[in-house]
């Protein structure tokens, strides 16, 4: 069914280059000044230097889905493809998205939200949400027919940057902080990328990477291919929307990198909405960054729209720690206008916000999770989040990508009978283990 | 002379070329006499208020000019200036649904 109607080439609508996409893709168009470019991997606009992004004709994807439409698909990302910039889905990939909305009384009642819900995106293929976006961006380097993949990363990206290079049989080149947990470097170097540690932070590798694009042609995820990759995240929001039965939630906790995944789902719940397919409700957006490197905290904090780099990012946070942020702004924005906020949470917090999570509920999240759920918490605290509030929390990585994380703060203790811990080593006999129960 | 590298999407205002050199004290005079001589960057590099585009990040020798002085960051011989895409950013969000009721 899909596949017909995108298999129709209709003429493109409106001022917008014809290229060859069909009518509901536009091509892109500079969020700044509003001009019109041809789809390609382009990020950056000639005129004025502003950023590109996915144009759509939301008339045409309005006529063409419904709910029916899209419960009838199967489960992950495609079953929302005319919401994203990509023909047909592709003939070979990862099976990313439809993660669960995992109703959290527990971990709600310990931390004062009456209806929380945490969307477990660490039930990706490669344990987080980034499997979303490279989806999108890998799908348009093929369109593109570049020769490589590649990207800067704060960790996450690298293993979902070099699992879909796998499995679309291209090289990736992944570029990280020398000072990554191995964890993550050792992810992307068992799907057999080529890691290449840089020696300073986040923001010097990705500016390297910026020259690298530039120069080598290379399909790097989150920079030249960068506005199909931010699109990869809106169905984060589609996903959440259509879990609750076609509405939104009243608040929305999200960690912000970059950025970009947080502006997404509101870009998301936006289309949604212009489509048909839900409601217009308020939603409040809470974002969620480590007080070691917070820049959209502190322009929230300071009321201001520009965010100042940090420089030295300083948190176990590292999946957070972007001190430039590239849409930073964007971000503050979005938390100031939906009378939402923008969190600072200190590493000691984010590591009981791990605990919690997991002996609560079992769900067991990457420090950014830990994070998420902290800002949660804070939210209600301030107030941000009212009683009877329903309040989707989202776990965007598996805990495993960050196994010291959760001890952070903790005294080393050992277990005892009816103390939860790790036991010492005893000898592999009843008579040992008996005695270990009964001092 | 400092050397001011031009990214891809500019360098049809410099004929194409990736590298030039250019006199100046300051990144912003070495920009100011870059956009004086290619008058085809002044609406990428700077804005209107004669401020540094807020799309543009600029760096000296690698590191963000935002860490030094800005545009008064002194620069000098065999100084390496590096313009880049700040990405995104920098504009209103569309109303949506997030707005609060009124």
């Amino acid at each position: 069914m899909t596949t017909e109607l995108l298999g129709e080439r209709l003429a493109p609508s409106g001022d917008l280059p014809a290229g060859h996409a069909p009518e509901r893709i536009l091509g892109l168009r500079c969020r700044a000044c509003g001009r019109a470019e041809p789809l390609g991997p382009s990020y950056v606009c000639a005129s004025c230097f502003g950023p590109l992004e996915v144009a759509y004709d939301l008339e045409v994807v309005g006529a063409i889905l419904s709910r029916s439409v899209i419960g009838a698909r199967p489960a992950g990302i495609w079953r929302y493809l005319e919401l994203l910039p990509v023909d047909a889905q592709p003939a070979r990939g990862l099976p990313v998205g439809s993660s669960p909305l995992v109703p959290a009384a527990r971990l709600g009642a310990a931390i004062g939200i009456d209806h929380l819900l945490i969307k477990d995106d660490s039930r990706n293929p490669t344990l987080s949400f980034k499997d979303r976006a490279v989806a999108i961006a890998v799908a348009k380097a093929l369109d593109f027919g570049m020769e490589a993949l590649a990207c800067a990363s704060t960790g996450n990206l690298a293993g979902a940057t070099a699992a879909a290079a796998a499995v679309a049989g291209l090289p990736a080149y992944v570029f990280v902080p020398a000072d990554l947990e191995p964890a993550k470097i050792d992810h992307a170097l068992a799907y057999g990328a080529t890691v290449v540690p840089i020696q300073g932070t986040y923001d010097d590798v990705n500016r390297l990477c910026l020259e690298i694009a530039d120069e080598r042609g290379w399909g790097f995820v989150n920079i030249n291919l960068r506005p199909f990759y931010a699109e990869g995240s809106k169905t984060l929001a589609f996903e959440i929307a259509e879990a609750l039965g076609w509405r939104l939630p009243d608040v929305i906790v999200a960690p912000i990198a970059s950025g970009a995944m947080f502006t997404r789902i509101a870009r998301g719940f936006e289309e949604l909405v212009t489509v048909g397919l839900v409601e217009r409700t308020p939603v409040r957006f809470v974002g969620a960054q480590a007080a070691g490197c917070g820049p959209v905290a502190t322009a929230f904090v300071n009321g201001s729209d520009d965010i100042e780099p940090v420089r030295r990012p300083d948190t176990i946070v590292r999946s957070l720690a972007i001190g430039n942020p590239a849409d930073g702004r964007q971000a503050v924005e979005l938390a100031r206008a939906s009378g939402g906020s923008v969190e600072a949470i200190a590493d000691e917090a984010t590591a009981e916000a791990i605990r919690r999570a997991a002996r609560l509920e079992g769900i067991y999240p990457e420090t950014a999770g830990g994070v998420t759920i902290a800002a949660a918490e804070a939210a209600r605290r301030s107030g941000v989040i009212r009683p009877g509030d329903e309040v989707v929390a989202l776990v965007t990585g598996n805990g495993l990508k960050t196994p010291d994380a959760f001890r952070h703060g903790l005294e080393q203790r050992a277990a005892e009978p009816g103390v939860p811990g790790l036991a010492p080593a005893i000898p592999a006999s009843y008579r040992a283990f008996e005695a270990w129960l009964d001092r | 002379m400092s050397t001011v590298r031009i990214p891809p999407v500019l360098r049809t205002s410099t004929g194409g070329q990736k590298l030039v050199e250019v006199d100046g004290g300051t990144v912003g005079a070495v920009l100011t006499t870059l956009v004086a001589s290619h008058p085809g960057l002044e609406a990428q590099i700077f804005a209107e208020d004669g401020a540094l585009n807020r799309f543009m990040n600029v760096f000296v020798n690698d590191t963000d000019i935002r860490h030094l002085g800005t545009l008064d960051t002194p620069v000098g011989d065999r100084d390496s200036i590096v313009l880049l895409p700040a990405m995104a950013g920098g504009c209103a969000i569309d109303a949506g649904p997030w707005q609060p009721r009124q």
